[in-house]
């Protein structure tokens, strides 16, 4: 484990949808400028796990949880951290591309105008900043007045990212984000993660073992609502602790 | 064409397909068959008003059947701007209660709800002109009408006594008859937004209102300017109730509290009067008018329609 402070902090967290309980007692704790991926067969609760950082499951009807998720100390549900502060902390990218039906601009200044986090004549700086960060802007310098919509599908994809980096978080939630993309384009996504974790914290949740072995620094194997194990990455999938573990990552079952 | 033969000639001609072709080819020409016969009998008809009054018969005021003197200006401002006010009243009220039936409302809340503003298409226009009669103008004459004059009385558009029956009261009546509409194409349309642009917009820091207000609105601003239209093309040919509570009289005046006219008011008014060859055809002009006038409303807005939505057509087929 990182002998840093870890950034975010899971303490026993259960989450239930309506009757049905997805996560069972989540201890975990995610250290800081690293990739963390969360492995797993579908179903095993690691979208829910993300989604419940950033608070996303707010608007779900019939959710509810015990237990208790910590960023930097402060509980992510304290009354008077509002879920509109958190979230600006903590970005999120989706498993489809999801830019709005704006320019490529204002898709990246979205967050930014949205927050007042820039005055109007620091946001271009700002734009292309994120855009740069995101790896995108040699693609789209000259077409940021485009719709988002008309880039290609990786391009759309790190058009998010940029969107997500613009509001300047501390930790970027990432789930699948190459599940719908071709191998190129999912290859870049890849560098750019690894380029990334130099300035964020990244959680990535993924399908892909490969994947998580190629960019993640820990990863953290869930199966049926329970954190089976977290460690290293290099040790999670060279020296599993737990038969389920090993089971998954050699393909035996998922 | 590489292909030496077409699919269909390997099993032989068929009589049936054949058949079925040529009736579904016949159905589906008839609509607009229809339509075009409707406009030349239009236009047959109103010749001699057009012949005797030329264009003049758009923009002159008098309205004299005695003298057969006609112009239709009054009648062409009325039905623009009691829809006109209609929209004014209609659009917020009705947008806002599909952003609430889908955004905001408890979900057990949201079918009954529905239901019931769809409802109120279900109701016969002469029933909204009755309650229009006995039960809106009262009130807005002892409620409304007051302190109206009160605050904006020195505007030219609240000026003069208010009698009742009136372009605003016109105007109310329409605007209850096309929320419905609006509001429940807009449901359906802002149902259709994907969930991945609200959630984009809340994991960016966006308050629900906000998501609301800068993805998903935007999203289906095509389909809410349809829904928008389609309203309009309902009230600018909307007749009984309009008729029964808009006062019918021919002048213009920038007033709502002022009576008007509008040109289906006037055509189901007046036919059964229009004694004369003239007094019909400039009736029928006036149909004419609002035909084309309504044709002309859809065809742009589906213009627009179509140009917003081929835009954003292109993005979603890269998803």
């Amino acid at each position: 484990m990182s002998a840093h402070h870890p950034v975010l902090q899971s303490l026993a967290y259960n989450f239930w949808y309506g009757a049905t309980q997805a996560l069972y007692g989540i201890d975990l704790a995610v250290p800081r400028h690293a990739v963390t991926a969360l492995i797993g067969p579908s179903g095993c609760g690691k979208t829910t796990f993300l989604r419940s950082i950033n608070r996303l499951h707010d608007l779900t009807p019939g959710a509810r949880h015990t237990g208790d998720i910590r960023l930097e100390d402060t509980s992510v549900f304290a009354s008077r951290s509002d879920p509109v502060t958190l979230r600006r902390r903590v970005g999120m990218v989706f498993q489809r591309p999801n830019p709005f039906p704006k320019t490529v601009y204002d898709n990246v200044a979205y967050g930014p105008r949205l927050n007042a986090l820039a005055p109007d004549r620091e946001l271009p700086d700002r734009v292309e900043r994120a855009l740069r960060r995101a790896a995108l802007w040699d693609e789209v310098r000259d077409r940021l007045r485009e719709p988002g919509t008309s880039l290609s599908g990786g391009q759309q994809q790190r058009l998010c990212i940029a969107r997500a980096l613009a509001n300047e978080p501390d930790v970027l939630l990432m789930d699948e984000p190459c599940s719908a993309l071709d191998p190129i384009a999912t290859q870049r996504i890849e560098e750019l993660i690894v380029e990334l974790k130099q300035s964020y914290t990244i959680v990535i949740v993924t399908h892909n073992m490969q994947q998580a072995a190629r960019v993640s620094d820990y990863t953290g194997f869930f199966y049926l609502g329970r954190l089976v194990e977290f460690g290293q990455t290099e040790q999670v999938f060279t020296r599993p602790a737990d038969e389920r573990t090993e089971a998954y990552i050699t393909g035996r079952f998922g | 064409m590489s292909s030496p033969e077409p699919r269909w000639t390997l099993r032989g001609p068929n009589t049936g397909d054949r058949a079925y072709r040529v009736v579904l080819t016949g159905l589906a020409l008839v609509l607009p068959l229809l339509i075009l016969v409707l406009f030349a009998q239009l236009v047959v008809s109103a010749l001699p008003a057009i012949a005797k009054f030329g264009p003049s018969f758009l923009w002159t005021s008098t309205w004299d059947p005695v003298a057969e003197v006609y112009g239709a200006a009054p009648m062409i401002f009325g039905t623009l701007a009691s829809s006109f006010l209609a929209l004014l009243i209609a659009i917020p009220l009705a947008v806002g209660v599909a952003i609430f039936l889908t955004e905001f409302a408890p979900r057990w809340l949201r079918q009954p709800v529905a239901f019931l503003v769809e409802l109120l298409a279900a109701i016969p226009s002469v029933v909204y002109g009755l309650w229009g009669i006995f039960v809106l103008i009262p009130f807005l004459r002892a409620h409304v009408v007051p302190p109206l004059k009160a605050v904006l009385g020195w505007t030219p558009f609240f000026q003069g006594a208010f009698y009742g029956n009136s372009l605003l009261a016109g105007g109310i009546i329409l605007a209850i008859m096309v929320v419905p509409y609006i509001a429940a194409v807009s449901r359906e349309v802002l149902l259709a937004v994907p969930s991945s642009q609200r959630e984009a917009a809340l994991a960016m820091g966006a308050t629900r209102w906000e998501a609301v207000r800068s993805a998903v609105l935007p999203y289906g601003r095509a389909g809410i300017i349809g829904a928008i239209i389609l309203g309009l093309g309902r009230s600018l040919g909307e007749t009984m109730a309009v008729t029964m509570v808009i006062g019918n009289r021919h002048d213009i005046g920038l007033s709502a509290l002022q009576p008007a006219y509008t040109m289906a008011a006037a055509i189901a008014n007046e036919f059964t009067e229009a004694t004369t060859d003239m007094y019909l055809s400039a009736l029928f002009e006036v149909g004419l008018i609002l035909f084309i006038i309504t044709v002309a409303v859809n065809a742009l807005a589906r213009l627009l329609i179509w140009r917003v939505a081929r835009g954003a057509a292109v993005g979603s087929r890269a998803l």
